[in-house]
């Protein structure tokens, strides 16, 4: 087998491993969006529609899930961990592409199991549409955790917990993920198109809503493949880094 | 075994930490780099355990050129950092499995490996256990199953017996005599205890400032003098403990280039 390729599967197979160990982290990660489904959810219900809400609780949960994988690189970098591993033949991209495999691998957990409280609430999205749904938030958790763990390499690790979980908050409201961005005043709205995160939103409302060939899907699938492609890029840049 | 011809490291800033160091080791050897904090000799190891590319100069490191093919380097060398590797969480075994499958070894192979390393530093019973539950001188001694799990000809040990017991640090020195008897292992480690240099290693290396003062057997090096405190002092004209009088300022200036990483 390929070298990349088999050692990324080792990698990623650790790491799903241990994720699945420990469940309590990977339900704490998912715990803010599951509290606006079960809290706010009702309510929001009463002027607009699950299929509305849910997406844009989806986007919240990768930003809070993926978007902090990078937590589990300070803490590797700081026990050694990460050292000692480079120090291994295994390239660095496979320790890098297995890990944010593992990351998108537990966003898809999460999202289906959100999707699947959504359901029990009123949510009544087509089965095909919530697949696809799906399948963009994995490609998401793909550009979000690689992304993640670079900053995580990058930024002086005792600022990477505050500075990042700060961040996720204005993506989060910026997405439009609680309230739709068209009825934002001008300069929001504008704000809100600077940010990937909106477009994500948008295409997997549209595919709830059992839309699958529009504009705002086309460009939903795009952003996130182009934030993917991009994030995986940079990532392997900076744990190539200073690679002798 | 390793081969090295003027290497040079100058971080960004321009603090010269490492300047033109020639070092020869050769097969079965165990050889200690001495020096005292701030010589530069982490800088040294981690540029010949490929974590840190030289600025200049060339080496050889177990049959591999540095430079050109470090992955060929890696695949042959085993590293054992100051501060280990151990995951906190994770159950010992199952990261040390990991460790091996990513040298290339098959799955049963890296488990017979496994299995057979923990057997041979009395640690399997431990190997259920998260990093987290071990005491420091069980870490140490995982730490070294980490470095010759996948059956390495040449060992990098960074500070080995830091935070160790004296009964730790003699299976150490046993651990280490064995191996070479029965696998022919190379080893080069640091150490700033002149005690320890001198009972583990067969050859010494003093380094000071970044760059090789001296270099012997430890008798050679004790030379006249009585202990090789003595004999540091006589070759670089400070104390090894203290650092001495008047080096403080640039043993400073090279100590934060050494804590540089990859």
């Amino acid at each position: 087998m390929n070298g990349v390729l088999r050692e990324t599967w080792l990698v990623l197979r650790y790491n799903v491993r241990l994720a699945l160990r420990q469940r309590a982290g990977m339900v704490f990660s998912a715990l803010q969006p599951l509290l606006y489904l079960v809290l706010f959810g009702p309510l929001f219900a009463a002027v607009g529609t699950w299929e509305v809400l849910v997406p844009g609780l989806l986007v919240q949960l990768g930003l809070f899930s993926a978007g902090l994988a990078g937590f589990g690189v300070v803490f590797d970098a700081r026990s050694g961990v990460l050292e000692r591993l480079r120090v291994t033949p295994a390239h660095r991209a496979a320790l890098l592409l297995g890990r944010v495999l593992g990351g998108s691998l537990t966003l898809l957990l999460q999202s289906a199991a959100l999707v699947a409280v959504g359901y029990a609430f009123g949510l009544r999205a087509p089965l095909a549409g919530v697949l696809a749904g799906l399948v963009l938030m994995a490609l998401l958790g793909i550009g979000l955790a690689a992304l993640s763990n670079a900053i995580a390499l990058v930024m002086n690790p005792d600022l990477f917990a505050p500075v990042m979980s700060t961040a996720v908050v204005p993506l989060t409201l910026l997405s439009g993920a609680f309230l739709p961005m068209s009825m934002a005043p001008g300069w929001l709205d504008a704000l809100s198109r600077v940010t990937p995160f909106r477009y994500v939103v948008e295409a997997v409302r549209e595919l709830f809503a059992g839309r699958y060939l529009t504009p705002a899907v086309a460009a939903g699938a795009a952003v996130t493949a182009v934030l993917a492609a991009v994030c995986v890029a940079a990532g392997t840049r900076v744990f190539n880094r200073e690679n002798a | 075994m390793i081969m090295t011809s003027g290497l040079r490291k100058t971080f960004e800033g321009g603090v010269e930490a490492v300047r033109g160091v020639d070092l020869t080791v050769r097969a079965g050897e165990i050889v200690a780099l001495l020096g005292p904090n701030g010589a530069s000799k982490t800088t040294t190891m981690r540029m010949l355990t490929t974590l840190l590319r030289p600025t200049a100069g060339t080496a050889t490191v177990a049959g591999r050129d540095l430079l050109t093919d470090p992955r060929g380097v890696r695949g042959r060398i085993g590293y054992v950092s100051q501060g280990g590797g151990i995951a906190p969480a994770e159950p010992v075994g199952e990261q040390l499995e990991l460790h091996a499958l990513l040298y290339g070894m098959r799955p049963a192979a890296a488990r017979r490996r496994v299995a057979e390393t923990l057997e041979r530093f009395g640690l399997t019973h431990l190997a259920g256990r998260p990093g987290a539950a071990l005491s420091g001188g069980q870490r140490r001694r995982f730490d070294l199953a980490f470095g010759l799990v996948h059956g390495p000809s040449l060992l990098f040990l960074d500070e080995p017996t830091t935070g160790l017991d004296p009964q730790s640090r003699a299976d150490l020195a046993d651990h280490l005599r064995r191996l070479r008897a029965e696998e022919g292992l190379t080893v080069l480690l640091t150490t700033h205890y002149l005690d320890e240099a001198d009972a583990l290693a067969d050859r010494l290396v003093v380094v000071d400032h970044g760059a090789v003062i001296a270099e012997g057997t430890p008798a050679e090096i004790r030379g006249g003098a009585g202990t090789l405190d003595e004999a540091f002092l006589a070759l670089t004209g400070r104390s090894l403990r203290d650092g001495g009088p008047g080096t403080a300022g640039v043993a400073g200036t090279v100590g934060a280039g050494e804590r540089g990483t990859a």
